[in-house]
């Protein structure tokens, strides 16, 4: 049984606001609100909107045949609910049907999974949990930001419990194999991987309206056609692109939308079938693991990271990041936790990069690679200052991580010990009042246990004292400093 | 293909950017083979390379004169007595009135004197006997100065004419032209049945300005000679603890030397480990002087005058960061020669020579937030500093003469195709 698997990502970047270097240390707010509202304004009116009451509408109307994954980043999520509720409604809705799988990806839209272990898994488990809480379902299937993967993510995706994971289906990685098959991660044979079919995708996403194409136009019956032509033993078709692809990158005009709904009763005529991620990571076996020693993504020609990470300012800009990463991930500052999130999406660097691969790329307020290369390095330069300033920047970040379990140790130790206290004086309390019953009687006995009863908790006091100040002695004197800041 | 060119200025000696230009087009002309140029110049130094035909228009007689061959000989710099007597046999009418030397010529002052449109005139005057005595196919003529003697070259002969625009009028005066420069420009512009503009700006100015017909009108952008290896191994000093940011150019008001020092002092409100440097001489350097004193960074703005020959190299090998904020500006060669030095640019959107460019930094002229900006980001990230760097010197050595000199032979040749249909 031949199946597609339909996935559509939603993501769109927090528009970071033109930023001097005079503005470090003066001005700790990063973002272009007006461009953020009216951004996502427009991207739900043009294309999310239109193209989830489509998806619903080809739900309804399948009677369950129609599946399709959906994912969303933390940010855009945020941005949704501030900007554009009735996309996350239409998402419920979706959901409701039953056909829709949502996955799980990294919160931020970001690069962590090349860069910080901790950083990643963080966020990937704050986005699991969120999509959790909003769709009722726990994802079992993860996207990585623009699918990026190699091994050792594979690995660390296998570890955190998801059970299969989408990539991109690059020539380089597969070389004479066909990405309509399931094949696994080298290093947990557990992840099964979905890989791509790019010329498929591409198809719908990038050529669907235009009209020098030699296949313009493009019907969904020739469509279903190609994947109907395909050899017999190729079974899964992965059909993956952001959902702004419809009604964004082709617009609503070129009919994406009816060629969408028309595919489902096309595929039903060829005896083919969609299916969600979940579904064919469960009932199909890999026939074969995937070796990718570098990390592979689906932007480009190329398929892997340079188009962030391809030129020094890049680079520069990328490891400046992350080299404040651990000191993030101690803290617990709302505004610095949540501008991290917002700093690391990938489009930030998207913007500097100076490759030329003959497409248009919307560089956003930015002139040039260097403009946004310049914007970028204040703002970090402010948000790093911000991070420095919460711990002093000589001590090293390990240092501080067991500073900081010692302080929290220590704090809990006092807890602890503070209702030991309580009881004891309750007891105290209790003794005293008994002990006041017995003064009509035996006035002289009191006089003589009284000394004795409150020289215990002093006693007590004392212990606790000893134990809070030895550790803090053996810290050497910068826990103080940290606990004072 | 023969080419009788006409230019002002030819190097070793230099004016401004019109002399390097010359030699450069003529040059990456030459490279093509095929295509023989004869250049006429007011005044020759006799120190001209010798890979093209140079007249020197002051040695052309105007006037009859029975002259010895052997004073001939003793007189004359480049030329040969015969090819005197063959331009005295044809004057074309009686310049007796004029004021001729004994061998019936002018002379001429050279560079840009203050009867600078007498000298012109009799520039086009002589023009008339070398376009009746020399063969040639087309004509070429370099700015204004030289239109006049182009378009008489072109009533002569029936050859076609194409102009070169190095600038207009309204780039050297902010709009405020001198008409009868304007005039001139004008005509020469009419006549022409080809403009070559030094950039898209001054094309849509020759366009818009003096209103040409856009389909004769061509961008042909300039390029850069390859550096002596004497001018590349000049070391780059250590700059780690200190940035040297400069300015490179007549401190004039079409520099837009202002914008730089109020980006200097925007920088300097922040960072103390910069210090700007603006380097050349002009009518406005006094007032930048007291502009730096007002705002209070003298202490790191330096004026070092004047700068010539292996000097700029220094001063380009010495700087982090080039910047070129001039507020039109039709080509601009300064930031290609700091690129070729390994120093990242930063020009203003208003200059014709961005362009061909892409590894330069472009800010408007007037927007000196984003021209403090860049700078300090150039200083203060060694990423983006290096990235210029190297991409820079790696783009610039790709815009050569040779390849404009291509593009000059094929405009040519469609000019002669089309030329009488």
């Amino acid at each position: 049984m031949r199946t597609i698997c339909l996935y559509f990502e939603i993501h769109q970047i927090i528009h970071l606001k033109r930023y001097r270097f005079f503005d470090i240390g003066n001005d700790h707010y990063y973002y272009d609100d007006y461009a953020n509202e009216t951004g996502m304004n427009e991207v739900a009116e043009r294309s999310y909107i239109p193209a989830l009451n489509t998806l619903i509408e080809m739900a309804k109307n399948s009677g369950g045949a129609f599946k399709v994954a959906l994912s969303i980043s933390g940010v855009a999520l945020e941005q949704l609910e501030i900007h554009a509720p009735a996309v996350i409604d239409l998402l419920h809705q979706l959901n409701e049907t039953g056909c829709c799988e949502f996955l799980c990806e990294p919160y931020s839209h970001g690069l962590s999974s090349l860069a910080n272990e901790d950083c990643f898994r963080e966020e990937v488990l704050r986005q699991r949990d969120k999509m959790k809480q909003m769709f009722g379902k726990e994802p079992k299937v993860f996207r990585n930001s623009s699918l990026i993967y190699s091994d050792e993510i594979g690995g660390l995706v296998a570890s955190m419990g998801f059970k299969g994971m989408l990539t991109e289906g690059a020539k380089h990685a597969l070389g004479w194999k066909s990405p309509h098959y399931v094949y696994h991660c080298n290093q947990a044979p557990s992840l099964k991987l979905l890989l791509r079919d790019f010329k498929l995708s591409d198809d719908i996403s990038l050529r669907f309206s235009n009209s020098e194409w030699a296949e313009y136009p493009l019907f969904a019956d020739k469509y279903i056609n190609w994947i109907d032509a395909l050899p017999q033993e190729e079974q899964v078709i992965n059909i993956f692109m952001e959902l702004s692809a419809l009604g964004m990158a082709q617009p609503l005009s070129s009919n994406i939308l009816e060629f969408m709904k028309a595919l489902p009763e096309c595929a039903k005529a060829k005896g083919i079938t969609f299916s969600t991620p979940t579904e064919i990571v469960t009932k199909l076996k890999s026939v074969s693991q995937l070796d990718v020693a570098y990390p592979m993504s689906w932007v480009d020609e190329e398929r892997d990271t340079s188009c962030w990470l391809g030129n020094v300012m890049q680079r520069e800009a990328f490891n400046k990041l992350y080299s404040v990463a651990e000191r993030v991930h101690l803290c617990d500052d709302r505004r610095i936790k949540q501008d991290w999130d917002y700093l690391q999406a990938s489009n930030n660097f998207r913007f500097m990069t100076t490759k030329n691969n003959g497409m248009w790329l919307n560089r956003g307020i930015y002139d040039s690679p260097y403009d946004a290369f310049t914007n970028y390095m204040n703002i970090l330069g402010d948000f790093i200052k911000r991070v420095d300033a919460l711990y002093p920047v000589d001590v090293d970040s390990e240092e501080l991580n067991s500073l900081l379990t010692t302080i929290k140790n220590q704090g809990d130790e006092i807890t602890e010990l503070e209702k030991v206290l309580a009881k004891l004086q309750a007891k105290v309390e209790a003794a005293k009042k008994t002990a006041a019953k017995k003064t009509t009687t035996a006035k002289e006995s009191v006089v003589k246990e009284e000394p004795a009863a409150k020289s215990k908790p002093a006693a007590k006091k004392a212990e606790v004292k000893k134990a809070t100040t030895e550790p803090k002695k053996k810290a050497t004197g910068k826990a103080k400093k940290v606990t004072a800041k | 293909m023969k080419v009788l060119m006409f230019g002002w200025e030819f190097p070793p000696k230099i004016y401004g950017g019109l002399a390097v230009a010359s030699y450069g087009i003529t040059k990456g002309l030459s490279l093509q083979g095929d295509v023989e140029t004869v250049f006429c110049m007011p005044k020759p130094s006799g120190e001209e390379e010798k890979f093209l035909k140079i007249i020197g228009m002051n040695q052309v007689p105007i006037v009859w004169r029975d002259v010895h061959y052997d004073y001939l000989k003793s007189r004359l710099l480049e030329m040969t007595p015969e090819e005197y007597y063959s331009f005295r046999d044809h004057i074309y009418a009686d310049f007796s009135y004029m004021h001729v030397n004994d061998l019936g010529c002018m002379e001429f002052a050279g560079g840009y004197p203050g009867n600078l449109h007498e000298e012109i005139n009799n520039f086009s005057i002589i023009a008339g006997v070398v376009a009746r005595q020399q063969e040639f196919d087309i004509i070429h003529a370099h700015d204004w100065l030289t239109y006049p003697a182009g378009v008489h070259a072109k009533m002569v002969s029936g050859k076609p004419l194409c102009i070169h625009v190095h600038a207009t009028d309204f780039d050297r005066s902010r709009g405020k032209v001198n008409p009868t420069v304007y005039s001139i420009e004008k005509n020469g512009m009419d006549h022409a049945d080809c403009i070559m503009c030094v950039s898209e700006l001054t094309r849509r100015t020759v366009i818009n300005e003096y209103h040409q017909d856009p389909r004769k009108v061509f961008a042909m952008h300039n390029a850069v000679y390859p550096l002596s290896q004497e001018l590349l191994d000049i070391p780059r000093p250590d700059h780690s603890k200190e940035k040297v940011v400069t300015f490179l150019g007549r401190i004039t008001m079409q520099k837009g030397p202002e914008y730089f020092v109020e980006a200097a002092a925007l920088v300097l409100k922040r960072t103390r480990n910069i210090r700007f440097v603006m380097a050349g001489s002009g009518d406005m350097l006094n007032a930048m002087i007291n502009l730096v004193a007002e705002r209070g960074i003298a202490d790191r703005f330096h004026f070092p005058g004047f700068m010539k020959g292996r000097q700029v190299y220094e001063v380009y090998k010495n700087s982090d960061v080039f910047v070129m904020p001039s507020v039109s500006e039709p080509f601009g060669i300064a930031p290609l020669e700091a690129m070729q030095c390994g120093t990242p640019s930063i020009i203003s959107k208003q200059s014709g020579c961005g362009e061909i460019l892409d590894k330069v930094i472009k800010t408007d002229y007037w927007d000196i937030h984003a021209m403090a900006d860049a700078i300090h980001s150039l200083c203060t990230n060694p990423s983006l500093f290096e990235y210029l760097k190297e991409e820079g010197k790696k783009e610039v050595d790709g815009i050569t003469w040779e390849k404009v000199g291509l593009r000059i032979r094929a405009l040519y040749e469609a000019v002669l195709r089309n030329y009488g249909k």
